[in-house]
């Protein structure tokens, strides 16, 4: 077991700011078509951060055109070109889920205190 | 036939590639592998050599095993297989002569490379046809009596029997499985690791034989 830790450790990225659940973030992903490659922005709330190690998901959140849409993202995939944190936000849930019962201004989290 | 090496399963892991692909691998704990001993033609009618894996106890080796070791100049292992060297070219190891003692290590492979690994699947006990042969099964509602049963297993007056090779319910698992053509995504000599895109037989800790692919795409 500990061979594959240490395989797994290696992959391991420790570039990105630390964030949390509740933080609003801009993931800039490596998107390849064809021949080229471009980063997309994806920007939302983080409403989970699930599993561990090398198998470590984050999911974002973000309302698009009235739409809700949701993106998970392995975190130490090479396909992440960068995580912006823009801020911090206090809340009391492990998982953000009851957001997607609410839209407008009951969707709103409050800023984290400095 | 091509050499190979012998290993032990690790576990299953995640590895990321270079572009960004995500692939589930097996780590493999392969080699380093002494030479036994090397059988030739005129002595022994094929070209060959003997090679052992995994190290025990002088104590847990027999008289006759421990002979053979000792002449080998090498501590004894518990594993030993034997790779023929004298059909296809498969490897470009068949014009190489190897010495007893010699070490068979996993720099034999290279990242991109084909592989076939061979193992011992895990055993299933003794499981009915549904497990074992993938029949369907019958219905589970509607007043079924039968959920699991093999249904008829022939005609009647004529044949008056059960033709041979039936499937039926038995032992599963614990046999010899081989996986072909499982690309190699990592080979890492200073820890004797491989790592392979995919599943192997057996369990994690148990014996493979790892052979450069047979057929190659």
């Amino acid at each position: 077991m500990n061979l594959i830790k240490a395989l797994e450790s290696e992959q391991i990225r420790d570039d990105y700011p630390e964030f949390s659940i509740g933080d609003r973030v801009r993931v800039h992903i490596k998107v390849i078509e064809g021949e080229k490659d471009r980063i997309q922005v994806f920007e939302g709330t983080v409403i989970a951060r699930k599993h561990g190690g090398l198998n470590e998901t984050f999911t974002v959140r973000r309302v698009s055109y009235g739409e809700g849409v949701e993106r998970i993202f392995p975190l130490h995939s090479p396909n992440i070109d960068k995580i912006e944190l823009l801020n911090k936000g206090s809340i009391r849930r492990a998982k953000l889920y009851y957001l997607r019962e609410r839209s407008g201004k009951a969707s709103r989290i409050k800023e984290a205190r400095q | 036939m091509s050499i190979g090496i012998l290993g032990r399963k690790v576990g299953m892991s995640r590895l990321f590639g270079e572009n960004g692909e995500d692939n589930s691998v097996t780590v493999i704990e392969a080699g380093p592998c002494h030479v036994i001993q090397v059988k030739t033609k005129e002595k022994d009618g094929y070209n060959a050599i003997q090679v052992g894996f995994a190290e025990k106890k002088e104590n847990r080796t027999n008289k006759p095993d421990s002979g053979h070791f000792k002449k080998a100049g090498v501590s004894p292992f518990k594993m030993l297989k034997e790779f023929r060297l004298d059909k296809g070219d498969v490897s470009g190891f068949e014009n190489k002569e190897f010495e007893s003692g010699e070490q068979v290590t996993v720099e034999i492979f290279s990242v991109g490379e084909r592989v076939d690994v061979s193992g011992t699947s895990k055993g299933k006990g003794f499981t009915g046809v549904m497990k074992r042969w993938g029949f369907k099964g019958h219905k589970a509602t509607h007043g079924a009596e039968n959920h699991r049963t093999p249904g008829s297993i022939g005609a009647s007056a004529d044949p008056s029997r059960v033709f041979k090779g039936l499937p039926m319910a038995g032992r599963m698992g614990g046999e010899k499985v081989t996986v072909q053509n499982l690309e190699v995504l990592k080979v890492d000599p200073e820890r004797n690791l491989l790592v392979v895109k995919g599943s192997v037989p057996g369990p994690n800790k148990g014996f493979l034989m790892i052979k450069k692919a047979a057929k190659i795409n």
